[in-house]
């Protein structure tokens, strides 16, 4: 097929003309999805600690239903929030609808639940003598729980990476929730569906492919703070 | 380790760019920002003004109902019997046409239903489910999906049957689909020409009166919803009917054929 090796040619034009429309979608798809992973983290991973540490009744439910919640299908979240951010809604007032806010918000709530988990999961993989050994040494609660966090580092780095990877590559909170405004709210991902819709099948495809890359330089750099 | 990344992220996020002047929300159809045509048309509008345009590009049903919600503070749509009702209703004020472009009614090579150069579109569309060749519809409340039904029921037929596709998707989707399915279906012109060279279809219908497709441009109605711009939306609306504006709308091409006429 023709088209295919065309979206690679176009790719490389992209990539390296570094086009305005271009680049104004990759920057709004680096700054939502990085605003809304720095929330998640701030929520997901200190959630996944206590979880993991914790015994309480009722706990695996919990557990069962945020492994469930990893499951959300982001139109539904598009759509929540849209009831919810519209001027009809109940926080309308605040006019966050189709603005870069709104997106990052969306995208916090799909993130936080993976987030969330794989912090679980690595907690529940450390250690547990850590925290024992931190408060004999003298550390409150709050301290041991950071130094097990020092200790689980890479898995905390996975699950930032998991949740990075889930925001940055969705379309429907970024599309219903964004609205897909040139140079405001248009994402890699939406700028995507738009030039489908189109036609502009080579360029969608060459626009992935800037997208993948954007992606693949976000990890490398994930990766290097990982080995320091 | 953490605070360092933590620390770039914050940078990317506040160095995304200010947030410009005054920002006037316009909810149009798929077709219009497809098309190309407000690229050309809104730039000169927000210079004079210092103001953004932002486009939110949905079907003909979705920004009505943004309209109605006040989550936009203009709407450009092509469906005139919805845009009346929705001024009726007391959900927008001061409609006023801008421009119109048309429908093109398009079939597979063979032309199985045989209504090539048929100047009547009912009597073609009436002949298309009389032989249940098959057909491909939006299905998804949009303008096009609008004129559509209308068609249908000035051939006297209520679609139905294993021939009659109801897609849910966009204008250039359901052209492919209705391409592979060898189908016909109905286009406004922009599109068929953008998709042309990616589907075999051809226009088998086209010119008929019932064909054009008329653009209204709506302010929603400040009473219902207070926070709407309503003095630079007038002024965009002022600026669309002006003589700049229609020059603009006259001479965009693409693909050297003219899209969008004025009265």
């Amino acid at each position: 097929m023709g088209y295919l090796s065309e979206s690679f040619l176009h790719a490389l034009e992209l990539v390296f003309a570094f086009d305005r429309e271009v680049q104004s979608a990759v920057w709004t798809s680096l700054y939502t999805s990085s605003g809304a992973i720095i929330l998640s983290a701030v929520i997901g991973i200190p959630a996944g600690v206590l979880l993991g540490l914790s015994r309480f009744r009722g706990r695996r439910l919990l557990v069962t239903l945020l492994n469930t919640l990893m499951a959300l299908p982001t139109v539904v979240v598009g759509l929540v929030l849209f009831g919810i951010f519209s001027r009809q809604g109940p926080l309308g007032s605040l006019g966050l609808l189709f603005t870069p806010l709104a997106m990052v918000a969306g995208q916090m709530v799909l993130a936080t639940p993976i987030v969330a988990n794989y912090v679980l999961a690595a907690v529940k993989g450390a250690d547990e003598r850590i925290i024992d050994t931190a408060m004999t040494l003298g550390a409150t609660r709050f301290q041991a729980g950071v130094q097990l966090v020092k200790e689980i580092r890479f898995g905390v780095m996975a699950a930032v990476i998991a949740g990075f990877g889930r925001v940055i590559g969705e379309v429907g909170v970024a599309m219903m929730l964004g609205g897909n405004i040139r140079g405001s709210t248009r994402t890699m991902t939406t700028a995507i569906a738009l030039e489908t819709s189109k036609g502009e099948f080579a360029f969608g495809l060459a626009l992935g492919i800037v997208l993948l890359s954007v992606a693949l330089f976000v990890n490398l750099f994930l990766n290097l703070l990982q080995q320091r | 380790m953490f605070r360092g990344y933590i620390l770039v992220l914050l940078l990317f996020l506040f160095a995304s760019p200010a947030f410009a002047a005054e920002h006037l929300r316009l909810a149009t159809t798929t077709s219009t920002e497809n098309s190309g045509l407000l690229a050309e048309l809104l730039p000169p509008f927000e210079q004079a003004n210092n103001c953004q345009v932002d486009v939110i590009a949905v079907g003909t049903g979705k920004a009505i109902k943004l309209g109605e919600t006040g989550d936009v503070d203009v709407v450009m749509v092509h469906a005139r019997s919805k845009e009346d009702k929705f001024v009726a209703q007391g959900y927008g004020v001061d409609r006023r046409d801008v421009m119109y472009n048309d429908f093109v009614l398009l079939g597979p090579a063979g032309d199985p239903a045989g209504i090539n150069g048929l100047s009547d579109v009912a009597a073609a569309m009436g002949k298309i489910a009389a032989t249940e060749a098959t057909f491909v519809s939006r299905g998804d409340d949009s303008g096009t999906h609008s004129r559509e039904k209308q068609l249908w029921k000035a051939a006297g037929v209520t679609p139905d049957g294993d021939w009659y596709l109801e897609a849910g998707r966009g204008m250039g989707e359901v052209i492919v689909m209705a391409g592979e399915r060898r189908g016909y279906t109905l286009s406004d012109r922009g599109t068929y020409l953008a998709f042309k060279s990616k589907t075999d279809l051809q226009i088998v219908g086209e010119g008929d009166q019932r064909l054009f497709n008329p653009y209204g441009v709506i302010i929603v109605n400040p009473q219902k919803h207070p926070h709407v711009k309503v003095a630079l939306a007038k002024k965009f609306l002022d600026y669309l009917t002006s003589k700049q504006a229609q020059t603009l709308i006259t001479g965009y091409r693409r693909g050297g054929e003219q899209l969008f006429y004025v009265k």
